[in-house]
């Protein structure tokens, strides 16, 4: 079992003594520990599962270290290579669908185009979708930040008494730090999405925008659901596991107070919004309590219903690579003896609207597949990121929040642009991360010695004279060359590498020797 | 035609045979090819760091020494597609814009602008991985990204389809980036050594004998990875292939 820290308070028997599974009967269990036999010293014939890496370490605002964090994710190869191989899947099944859709290409455009539209006239589309959505009888609140959404929620639910509220996947009550908030006020906050639930109840960030807890192994599942809802720390059979988190959430769903869920899509037209989800959950959330909240980030809004046929036929293709989501909701307004309440939230989304490299990552529909596509990201994990958003959007938006801290993320680029060409709105993602970079330059958010060593390889190579004697011979430019072009250079280099080997003269001196004098 | 031939800085110190083919390559088709003696680099590097000032010095010197050229021609994808497309520190002269606009990557300059029918000197009678490097890849269009729905096309491949006896093999991840990533590879490096370690084994289990690519710089990553892990894989630059080269 991994001695990994777990959150207190689990939901239904942390604690308790865990009953033997069907696989291993003759286990002896006391307090969640496993028993040698009487006759043997006799070990689990498993070997211990692999210890799950964690993320990014937090220092408040000092920069988050991404290589840091993603070399301990590699430093656990049963994670990196699960990691890799699954979001690699949900690539390859992304490309299957893209390729049964003739018109694949010209979605993209469309969807890019509509949204691009929408976002330079969004002060438009907002006011026709809060009056809208008012018509149909739904209450609209409008919050600045982050603290302004968690206190409005909160009033709400205080308002009826709520003291209980279920939820589905939002990112941007990730954002906004909702649960920690909810707890500070007492309000007990349950997620109701599969992978969300497991993130919450191991007090961890979901490390992607669709599958939150893809970096666990199931092992690791199986270890947060022992301490937390009493499931045999040794069974990690998905199913048995499923069930059980099922049947520990099931209740609390049932008697919940209130109910939240987040957004896809907004629909100006008509007032509405869309929620895609494949578990089902964002309509029990929604449906089960009679007061539903749904926090909705300004961007979400889409003109007309007509445009929702193109995002609904990119979306799930795009993230998980299958034709649409399992369920794909519709909420016009409350039920008979219902509340419902829209939050419409800007959180510094207005700010980045205003900023001419980086306004149209507000294009983003949240669908992942710059993440799964990204070659990095799957090597390193989404914690590894420290921040909300991981992966190659989020270390396009990250920065628009706090410069000093995400400043090493657009660094966490080979900017191979796969990103953005798997992207269904056609953000320019790998020209934003080169352009983040050189903002943070000219904000100063670049570590010294990356600054030093730039500038002495710039002053180096712009004189041919002080360059040719760097890399007179092949030795010497090994000498020289990473350490200017490249600080650390051959430490860093040869850590995980060999170093070229030097050929017997440079190509300069070969030219000089075979083609004569320069002309 | 006049041909300005650019050798970006790591291609001069560690890898002159992949200089030496891509003029002598160019020189077969008949074309006056001069390699302009003070050059140094384009730039890339700092700019890829996000230190587009520290660029200025070292574009201008390009300039200087490629302005005048019919064309400019380098067998490094990454450094034609800075050239190209982000080479934006020194003020857009005439000239400069000129230069951007003459900068060519070999393989497309043979395939759009040469066109040659064949290759007739050379010979290569291995089993190829083709490695399309990310720059070349997405930025010049060398081929058809396995992301984007289009007709398949692939300059490299046709180029390399015209030398005898090839064999091509297809790994599981054809166009998965091997990793480099200029300055990442160093500040990176743990992420950078294992997309190489994967690049190179995927390639090994699709049975190629040889790794052959537009970049240097990948492949000069990915021979360092390979021979760290143990991996028996050899690597060639498509020029010296094109050139002749028999292993």
């Amino acid at each position: 079992m991994s001695s990994d820290p777990v959150p207190s308070g689990g939901a239904t028997g942390a604690g308790m003594e865990p009953v033997a599974s069907a696989q291993d009967r003759d286990g002896i269990y006391r307090g969640g520990q496993r028993l040698d036999h009487a006759e043997a010293a006799s070990r689990p014939l498993r070997p211990t599962p692999e210890k799950q890496p964690r993320g990014a370490k937090i220092r408040g605002d000092r920069p988050i270290d991404q290589a840091e964090a993603a070399a301990r994710f590699i430093a656990a190869p049963e994670h990196e290579q699960m990691h890799d191989a699954r979001l690699w899947d949900l690539r390859q099944k992304r490309d299957r669908e893209m390729h049964v859709i003739a018109e694949w290409e010209e979605l993209r455009a469309l969807a890019s185009a509509i949204k691009e539209h929408t976002l330079t006239h969004l002060d438009e589309y907002l006011e026709q979708f809060e009056a809208r959505a008012r018509s149909n009888g739904v209450h609209v609140h409008w919050a600045r930040d982050a603290a302004e959404h968690n206190r409005i929620v909160h009033e709400i639910l205080a308002d009826h008494g709520a003291k209980s509220l279920i939820k589905s996947k939002s990112m941007l009550t990730e954002e906004c730090g909702m649960r920690h908030y909810m707890a500070s006020v007492g309000i007990e906050v349950t997620e109701t999405d599969l992978g969300e639930r497991i993130q919450q109840l191991d007090n961890e960030d979901p490390s992607h925008v669709v599958v939150p807890a893809v970096h666990k192994l199931r092992t690791d599942v199986a270890a947060v659901f022992a301490n937390t809802i009493g499931t045999d720390p040794d069974n990690s059979d998905v199913h048995y596991l499923a069930e059980a988190q099922r049947a520990a959430t099931r209740p609390l769903i049932l008697d919940a107070d209130a109910g939240m869920t987040g957004c896809n899509f907004a629909v100006a037209e008509t007032g509405t919004i869309t929620v895609c989800t494949n578990e089902g959950n964002a309509d029990l959330s929604a449906n089960v309590p009679k007061l539903h909240i749904a926090s909705i980030g300004i961007e979400k809004v889409i003109p007309r219903l007509e445009h929702l046929a193109v995002f609904v036929r990119l979306l799930s293709r795009s993230a998980l690579g299958s034709p649409i989501t399992q369920y794909t909701s519709h909420f016009r307004g409350p039920r008979a003896g219902g509340e419902m309440h829209f939050v419409l939230v800007d959180n510094g989304r207005s700010a980045r609207l205003g900023m001419q490299e980086f306004w149209t990552s507000l294009k983003c529909i949240r669908c992942g597949a710059c993440m799964n596509t990204c070659p990095v990201y799957r090597r390193s994990g989404g914690l590894s990121y420290g921040a909300t958003y991981s992966g190659p959007i989020g270390i396009i938006i990250d920065p628009t929040f706090n410069a000093r801290k995400y400043s090493n993320l657009p660094f966490a680029s080979t900017l191979n642009g796969s990103c953005t060409n798997v992207c269904p709105v056609k953000i320019n993602i790998h020209e934003q991360i080169y352009a983040w970079r050189r903002e943070l330059v000219k904000q100063h958010e670049v570590p010294f010695v990356k600054n030093a060593a730039m500038k002495a390889a710039g002053e180096v190579l712009s004189r041919p004279a002080v360059y040719r004697a760097a890399v007179a011979t092949a030795n010497a430019a090994l000498e020289h060359l990473p350490r200017f072009v490249i600080y650390n250079g051959l430490n860093a280099w040869a850590k995980h590498r060999e170093v070229p080997h030097p050929p017997k003269q440079t190509f300069h001196s070969w030219y000089l020797e075979h083609r004569g004098k320069e002309p | 035609m006049r041909i300005g031939l650019f050798i970006p800085c790591y291609i001069d110190a560690f890898f002159p045979e992949v200089g030496i083919a891509s003029l002598e390559l160019l020189e077969r088709f008949g074309h006056e090819v001069i390699y302009p003696h003070d050059q140094t680099c384009c730039g890339q590097p700092m700019a890829n760091s996000g230190f587009n000032a520290e660029c200025a010095a070292t574009e201008a010197l390009f300039v200087r020494n490629f302005s005048g050229f019919d064309y400019v021609v380098a067998p490094s994808g990454s450094c034609v597609h800075h050239v190209r497309d982000n080479f934006d520190a020194i003020e857009q002269t005439e000239d400069v814009r000129a230069v951007r606009a003459r900068t060519y990557e070999i393989v497309e300059f043979l395939h759009d602008i040469v066109k040659p029918e064949g290759f007739p000197w050379a010979k290569f009678p291995h089993r190829v991985g083709l490695h399309n490097s990310c720059g070349t890849l997405r930025r010049l269009r060398h081929a058809k990204a396995s992301e984007l729905r289009e007709p398949f096309f692939s300059k490299p491949m046709d180029l390399l389809s015209k030398v005898a006896g090839i064999e091509f093999v297809t790994p599981a991840r054809p166009d998965e980036c091997c990793g480099f990533g200029g300055t990442f590879s160093i500040f990176e490096e743990t992420v950078s050594a294992k997309m190489g370690y994967d690049k190179v084994s995927d390639h090994a289990q699709a049975g190629a004998e040889y790794i052959v690519s537009a970049d240097t710089s990948c492949l000069m990553h990915q021979q360092g990875c390979a021979e760290r892990i143990g991996v028996p894989v050899k690597f060639i630059h498509i020029a010296q292939i094109l050139n002749g080269a028999r292993a």
